[in-house]
């Protein structure tokens, strides 16, 4: 399938919207109606076709206008992009693991030739196109992690790992739930999620390393993590709160169908091969409530899972004072039927809203 | 969450190759490279990592990890260097015994578990005997990049020392050998007080040579974290023993020549495991019950887990007594 791409915007006039065929494969991230923080990971080798998981890095109606986003981003902040000196084998491993990914999985979009250490890249939607000698710096009109993540949608962490311990050492950071690269760079798993509720208690986050320190080259994992967010902004970053933050209390009964999203992340987890460090790539999916609710079995479920989420979570995810509002909203959705287990939309076999 | 439910597989993903070369460097050690069978290029790794080799022996499937000594940046061959054990469980007689030029075999992809500190200002290799292998790659990684090494190689004579002299012919400033045949012997001390703030080191031999390095790296005062050790412990043979594997519902019997993992995988269990050597941490079990002594052997679990009763390492360890009943 060819992808058109939008032309559309995350700040200003948001005009951001989702197709029929972007709602459908929206990466719903609740396979029953509760939610509570787990160690949800899995294999990441692929998934139904068309789906976000089908694809290595996928690619979709969006890409080209987040690329616009980012570099817009970048232009006010260049510390969203950032790699300690030891950190650059990494970021070559991160080129050549996307531009390898990409030029397979999306052969009329992307292409690289190989010749030795001369390597010759070309991206169609973006009209890039770049020759240069892998592993030599002086080649590329930037550092390696920044030249390809300004090419591939999501935010990437890039973690060293030593000492039984993952260092957040490198990373480019511009679509992000409320952190920063700048303030977490160098600190290790325990300290940047030190914020975390609950979860440290559960022992979640132990378990987590453990899994991420065994990660191995050719075997990737992924889990998903969600949030909310006010209008289509893919930059709702601590730096900037001052301007979105605002924009939370902002919305009205009439509005919220239209402006509140639901913020899916898809995250997945890399071996990288020359540098032995991790490649944490989070890619972010918004779906406005009145697009999601389409869907009779996601909206009945996501009622039931705001409706019921801990406290804790709720405030930590920066939306307990507007639940009561999302909750009336949402209720219209809800006419109390079952749903099926997983995430799929089962269009065909949930019963259409019965109110 | 769950987009494609798939069972995790126990170990490292695999790759079928062809052996392109059996080399023999001495009376003990042989080296074997290896080719892709599908023709492609091989995924590039990073040194310190280590393969483990599949071995088809008459039925019987043995698993022996072995550090990559190739060049990480040569993708098309893989080449490890296997010393030959007399008294060890029949792995490395079975590589220098039944493999030639041209066979295939199965290998997995690479695990690092003996990584550089890419933020050294310089790394400092001991190597004891075939502990030299992990530090080729190493030593190839760091040319490349400009790193600044040196090596302490200790062997046992001239004729012993896998490598020693190309290694002194390519790098003769930063290559020091030692030989026991010579009483020659590194100075430890010395060598580990005169270096730069910001270097590390790295060791990998005899379990008595990396204790040597351990404790006099510590009575200088150097950081932990700054010395890095890999010891590959093959699984020793020892007394029969039977085990009860709660989870499944079977009772098994080791064998003296098979370690507690191999029997689990004989019997039908699929265990989990990378290194197959007691230092990657995955293959721990909890133990459920038991009435007996265990003969722990790895380097993953502290000595309170040890004398615990509570976990078992079973690529290493094993157990003497009446009962073990094991969660798998
Ligand atoms: C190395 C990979 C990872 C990185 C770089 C990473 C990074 C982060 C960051 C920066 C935050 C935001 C913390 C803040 O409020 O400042 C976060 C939140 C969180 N992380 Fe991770 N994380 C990683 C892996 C994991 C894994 C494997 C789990 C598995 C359970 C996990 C669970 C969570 C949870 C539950 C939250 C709270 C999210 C929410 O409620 O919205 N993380 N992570
Ligand atoms: S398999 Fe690595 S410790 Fe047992």
């Amino acid at each position: 399938m060819t992808i058109q791409f939008n032309e559309e915007t995350f700040r200003d006039d948001y005009s951001f919207r989702n197709s029929d065929w972007a709602i459908k494969r929206f990466p719903f991230p609740f396979h029953e109606d509760s939610y509570m923080y787990s160690v949800n990971m899995e294999q990441h080798r692929g998934g139904p076709a068309g789906s976000v998981y089908e694809k290595r890095f996928d690619v979709d109606e969006h890409y080209v206008s987040e690329m616009r986003d980012r570099a817009l981003v970048l232009d006010d902040d260049p510390l969203r992009c950032q790699s300690l000196p030891h950190m650059t084998l990494a970021g070559w491993d991160t080129l050549e693991l996307i531009m390898v990914s990409k030029s397979e999985d999306y052969p009329d979009l992307f292409e690289l030739h190989r010749d030795g250490d001369q390597w010759h890249w070309i991206n169609r939607p973006m009209g890039i196109e770049q020759k240069f000698t892998f592993l030599d710096e002086t080649t590329l009109p930037c550092g390696p992690l920044e030249y390809i993540t300004r090419q591939a949608q999501g935010d990437f962490a890039v973690l060293d790992q030593r000492d039984e311990m993952l260092w957040m050492d490198a990373g480019m950071v511009t679509t992000q739930a409320d952190w920063s690269l700048d303030f977490d760079i160098g600190m290790n798993f325990f300290e940047w999620h030190a914020p975390v509720p609950l979860a440290h208690e559960m022992g979640i986050f132990k378990r987590a390393l453990k899994f991420l320190l065994n990660i191995q080259q050719g075997a990737p994992a992924r889990r998903l993590n969600w949030t909310m967010t006010v209008n289509p902004l893919l930059d709702t970053s601590p730096e900037n709160y001052h301007k979105w933050g605002i924009q939370k209390t902002q919305m009205t009964p009439e509005t919220i169908g239209a402006k509140q999203h639901l913020r899916v992340e898809l995250q997945t987890f890399y071996r990288l091969p020359r540098s032995n460090a991790l490649l944490f790539p989070i890619r972010c999916y918004l779906i406005a409530f009145q697009d999601l609710t389409t869907i009779p079995k996601w909206g009945r479920r996501l009622h039931r899972v705001i409706r019921d989420l801990p406290e804790e979570l709720a405030t930590y995810k920066g939306f307990i004072d507007n639940r009561p509002m999302m909750l009336d909203y949402l209720s219209q959705f809800d006419d109390g039927q079952p749903t099926s287990p997983g995430i799929w939309p089962d269009l065909t076999s949930e019963p259409a809203l019965k109110k | 969450m769950s987009a494609a439910p798939q069972k995790a597989k126990a170990g490292a993903e695999k790759i079928d190759v062809l052996v392109s070369a059996v080399v023999p460097l001495n009376d003990l050690v042989t080296r074997f490279e290896f080719k892709r069978t599908d023709g492609k290029d091989f995924p590039p790794f990073s040194a310190g990592a280590h393969t483990v080799v599949e071995m088809q022996d008459e039925g019987r499937t043995r698993l022996n990890p072995y550090s990559l000594m190739s060049d990480p940046a040569d993708t098309s061959t893989y080449a490890i260097s296997v010393r030959r054990d007399d008294q060890g469980r029949g792995g490395s007689l079975f590589m220098h015994q039944n493999v030639s030029q041209g066979d295939p075999m199965v290998i997995t992809y690479p695990v690092n578990l003996f990584a550089l500190d890419l933020r050294a200002r310089k790394h400092i290799f001991f190597a004891g005997g075939i502990g030299i292998t992990p530090f080729m790659a190493m030593i190839a990684q760091l040319e490349r990049s400009n790193g600044h090494w040196e090596l302490h190689y200790a062997a046992r004579s001239p004729e012993l020392a896998s490598y020693a002299t190309e290694l002194k012919a390519k790098h003769p400033s930063n290559v020091h050998v030692y030989y026991d045949s010579e009483n020659q012997a590194i100075d430890l001390g010395h060598l580990l007080e005169g270096q730069p703030l910001g270097t590390h080191a790295y060791v990998c031999g005899p379990a008595g040579m990396i204790q040597w390095v351990h404790t006099t790296a510590a009575e200088l005062g150097w950081p932990e974290d700054n010395v890095h050790s890999e010891e590959f412990l093959a699984p020793q043979p020892g007394k029969p023993f039977q085990v009860r594997l709660c989870r499944s519902d079977i009772t098994i019997d080791v064998g003296e020549n098979e370690s507690l993992l191999e029997a689990m995988e004989r019997c039908g269990v699929d265990a989990p495991f990378l290194c197959r050597g007691g230092a990657c941490g995955q293959c721990e079990t909890d133990v459920v019950e038991h009435s007996g002594t265990f003969d722990h052997r790895d380097h993953w679990l502290d000595e309170a887990e040890h004398a615990s009763g509570e976990k078992i390492m079973p690529c290493v360890s094993r157990f003497l007594g009446e009962t073990l009943v094991l969660d798998r």
